[in-house]
């Protein structure tokens, strides 16, 4: 459904310098599929998430959503954020709905759709806290909720749980696949953990930097519903290792 | 209960001070028209009240009517500034320029244009409070983090809509700074502009009661005149509390003075 074909980003800088953060990406992700982005840092994985946004134009090549290029923001597509990026006025059922009011696409059930979206989230009873009384997990969880609530065919997640602890992270990746599960939109997922990508995509696009290349994908043949108790089985290992040599190259061979 | 625990070092500090000041007058036997005693001051207040009352209510309309001018003026002002780099760029200059005229300098000027009424002084109260206004509320316009602004575009927002539904609600805690202190200036602006031309206010009051030697009915106007500021600053306190609680207790805004 989204295609990035021969797509590049230059960045103008301050000084007048170019500065290439994508170059000749080719990449296609089908409509329910999950596909994981992970690279090093400065590998413009933001970057091509934004161009699949809409939110910044490409440089070179183009980006096509259902055949149609992508210039600017579309409804059918929902972003979430590193930072979870709450309006701090807000209650957390205003949070939800907030992009839906803003489009005008506010329907009679929009806030009983915003509800039960909340409790399945494990967040029933928060509706009517303001951000600042949630936890880093919660607070992620309701971005999670907004950008599902406008029922996107496309997510666009950029390290969603970046910011969040270890352990609420594994409770979220899993809290995500289950809500994905549920309504199977396509899901472009940018993140820094090997592990994390593996056990939620179909697919990783392993990233290189400077400039941001495609250097491999790697198809996760593990069967779903997935769980942690995967991370155990060769296919986990093999997927992991074949990433983290392409990330770590030759390093990860003398360390091991 | 616990807030008036918390207060009640404030209200003994308060209460000493003024208790030296009797206790001072009384012992060195300082002369009234020098330094009248608090006692002294509360006399000669409570002998003439109705006029004190008089001159107190038509500060306090100066006062108000200046601080709405500068609160209608600043806002919009603020948005204009935040919303383009080139409106922003050709604006500053003039608002700075502004504030660099002393306001003293410029009542007398103002009266002369504008005739002896009402007007001049509630100008030079505008000219005094609403440039901390405009600053605060700009920057609170321009402090909205970058996500929230590229949420509001990823939703398709326009422009207006960037501005009014994420940055003005986000700026909401800087303008509340902004309102405390034009509260407090637009009291100092209206004591200005009686000083120069008027036939009645705390300011007026003040400068005919020392032409007299009356000290302690200008030092009954000074109390009346601190007053009024706190009351107005508490006033804005109150009304951040009440219509836009999660501001209130927010890092940004100005911590209470009183």
């Amino acid at each position: 459904m989204i295609r990035f074909q021969g797509t590049g980003k230059t960045f103008r800088g301050r000084d007048g310098t170019a500065v290439e953060a994508l170059r000749d990406i080719s990449l296609e992700v089908a409509a329910g599929e999950f596909v994981a982005i992970v690279g090093a840092s400065g590998c413009g994985k933001s970057t091509l998430l934004r161009l699949a946004a809409g939110l910044a134009a490409t440089s070179t090549g183009e980006v096509t959503l259902d055949g149609a290029r992508v210039t600017a923001p579309r409804a059918e597509t929902a972003m979430v954020f590193q930072a979870a990026t709450l309006l701090p006025w807000a209650d957390v059922l205003r949070n939800v709905t907030f992009p839906l009011r803003l489009m005008g696409r506010v329907a009679p059930d929009t806030e009983a759709k915003a509800r039960a979206l909340l409790a399945t989230a494990g967040l029933a009873g928060f509706e009517t806290k303001l951000p600042r009384e949630l936890s880093g997990g919660m607070q992620q969880r309701v971005a999670i909720c907004r950008a599902l609530l406008q029922d996107p065919r496309l997510l666009l997640m950029d390290e969603p749980f970046g910011a969040l602890d270890a352990l609420t992270r594994e409770e979220m990746s899993l809290e995500l696949l289950r809500l994905w599960e549920a309504r199977r939109m396509a899901v472009l997922f940018v993140t820094h953990s090997i592990p994390e990508a593996v056990l939620l995509a179909d697919r990783v696009v392993v990233m290189s930097p400077r400039p941001g290349r495609i250097v491999d994908v790697v198809e996760v043949g593990l069967p779903r519903p997935r769980s942690f108790d995967q991370e155990g089985s060769d296919e986990f290992q093999r997927c992991a290792r074949r990433i983290r040599e392409h990330i770590f190259g030759q390093r990860a061979d003398r360390a091991a | 209960m616990a807030r008036f625990l918390a207060a009640l070092p404030a209200w003994i500090a308060v209460i000493g001070l003024f208790a030296a000041w009797e206790g001072a007058v009384r012992f060195f036997g300082i002369r009234e028209f020098l330094l009248p005693a608090p006692s002294v001051i509360w006399t000669a207040t409570v002998a003439v009240w109705p006029m004190v009352l008089e001159h107190a209510w038509a500060t306090l309309v100066t006062v108000l009517l200046g601080f709405a001018a500068s609160v209608l003026v600043s806002l919009p002002l603020a948005m204009l500034i935040a919303s383009s780099r080139a409106i922003s760029a050709a604006i500053y200059p003039l608002l700075v320029v502004t504030q660099s005229i002393p306001k003293v300098a410029l009542a007398p000027i103002l009266i002369v244009a504008l005739g002896a009424n009402e007007l001049p002084r509630i100008i030079v109260t505008f000219l005094v409070a609403f440039f901390p206004l405009v600053v605060a509320s700009v920057a609170g316009l321009l402090a909205t983090p970058p996500e929230l602004v590229e949420l509001g575009r990823a939703c398709r927002a326009g422009r207006i809509q960037e501005l009014l539904r994420i940055r003005l609600p986000f700026a909401v805690p800087f303008v509340f700074g902004g309102l405390k202190v034009a509260a407090a200036l637009s009291v100092v602006g209206a004591v200005v502009a009686e000083f120069v031309g008027a036939d009645a206010g705390l300011g007026y009051l003040i400068q005919t009661s020392m032409a007299f030697f009356r000290t302690p009915l200008a030092y009954s106007a000074v109390v009346i005149l601190a007053l009024m500021g706190i009351v107005l600053f508490q006033a804005v306190s109150l009304a951040e509390r009440i219509f836009f609680p999660w501001s209130s207790g927010s890092e940004h805004s100005a911590p209470p003075a009183a």
